[in-house]
């Protein structure tokens, strides 16, 4: 079966089959959607949550808010339908701490916060997640059912 | 300034300064060990995000990672990165032990954020001697996983500012080639100008 990798700051669609991964997921979020109808899943790895807090803001798969929306876009180009779009979350955690919380390292948090605002508003469903935690998530999706298998080190591997 | 247009010349100038600074550090390492420690010319990359996951190989590799924040008159990351082989023979080196464990306790954790700090500071002391600039490093903080997952920490940190990440990458092997370890040096895009201009290059 073919594997498709999402890069860091990238997002990816596929129809039918193919498994849709990305590796080593950290405080970045892996936005995970799928039309069952249809068999489309998308894939985005997003690294900060908001594209108007930033003046740089080209890149659109780098942010929460741009790359879901630039994302749904694509998988209708293939041929999904938005109203059976649904999302799985992965991701979010904080690797490193230093006691005090309150900046940048708590992006993490924001990601997960942000990406849900945005399928909130595009009414788009989250049916699973796994986000938050201190370690690092690879995770696959699957263009056949939609599973989401998430590998971890030391955190077992899971699908939802 | 501009990473795609940067000319060797400034490459060049990029690549002593992390001559300089991972010298200084792998003595340290060489003095606290007391063994010989190889080093190799010190790499400047200039990466799309995209491609960080792999600028160690399999981006899944477990990896010890200890990271500092490096604040005042340059503000970037310091990140001492070992693979989990190696940071057991460190360990096993610092305690005297010979046992073969596989795997890293609290008590390992905290002597490797230690090395971790030495290595920065004394890093850290000889880019400051060197440009007479003012720089401060954070206490350790420690982490093992992914290699992925860590090496996204500085990318994120950066991702803020733009597309692209400069990493200053030193390679280490101990004489027997039980320890290796990478040693990068992430400078934010704008304290570039400022350590460029201290060492008196023209941009």
């Amino acid at each position: 079966m073919e594997i498709v990798k999402v890069g860091m700051a990238d997002f990816k669609a596929i129809k039918n089959i193919g498994i849709l991964t990305t590796l080593g997921l950290g405080s970045c979020v892996g936005i995970a959607l799928y039309d069952r109808n249809n068999k489309i899943a998308g894939l985005a790895h997003i690294m900060l949550p908001s594209s108007s807090e930033i003046k740089n803001n080209s890149n659109k798969a780098k942010f929460a808010d741009t790359a879901i929306e630039e994302l749904i876009k694509e998988m209708i180009l293939l041929g999904a339908n938005k109203k059976y779009i649904v999302a799985k979350l992965a991701g979010g955690s904080q690797m490193f701490s230093f006691g005090s919380n309150t900046d940048i390292l708590r992006i993490g948090e924001r990601n997960v916060m942000a990406a849900k605002k945005k399928l909130l508003e595009m009414d788009v469903p989250i049916v699973a997640e796994d986000t938050g935690g201190n370690y690092g998530r690879t995770i696959e999706l699957n263009c056949q059912d939609g599973s989401l298998i998430i590998k971890t080190i030391g955190h077992g591997i899971k699908t939802i | 300034m501009d990473l795609n247009n940067l000319n060797s010349n400034l490459l060049d100038v990029l690549k002593e300064l992390g001559n300089i600074g991972s010298g200084n550090a792998a003595t340290a390492l060489s003095t606290m060990i007391n063994k010989r420690i190889n080093m190799r010319v010190p790499q400047v990359k200039i990466l799309d995000f995209k491609d960080i996951s792999e600028i160690l190989g399999d981006g899944e590799t477990p990896v010890v990672g200890i990271y500092f924040k490096m604040s005042d008159d340059i503000e970037g990351n310091i990140m001492f990165v070992l693979s989990i082989d190696s940071a057991i023979n460190l360990t096993n080196m610092l305690f005297g032990r010979n046992d073969s464990k596989n795997e890293l306790d609290d008590m390992d954790m905290s002597a490797l954020s230690e090395v971790g700090n030495i290595l920065s500071a004394s890093y850290v002391n000889s880019l400051s001697t060197l440009t007479g600039l003012k720089l401060k490093i954070s206490i350790p903080s420690i982490c093992v996983d992914m290699a992925a997952a860590i090496l996204s920490v500085p990318a994120v940190q950066f991702g803020q500012i733009g597309e692209n990440v400069i990493f200053i990458e030193t390679q280490f092997e101990e004489g027997d080639k039980l320890i290796k370890g990478d040693l990068f040096l992430i400078p934010e895009v704008d304290s570039f100008e400022k350590i460029l201009s201290s060492l008196g290059v023209i941009l």
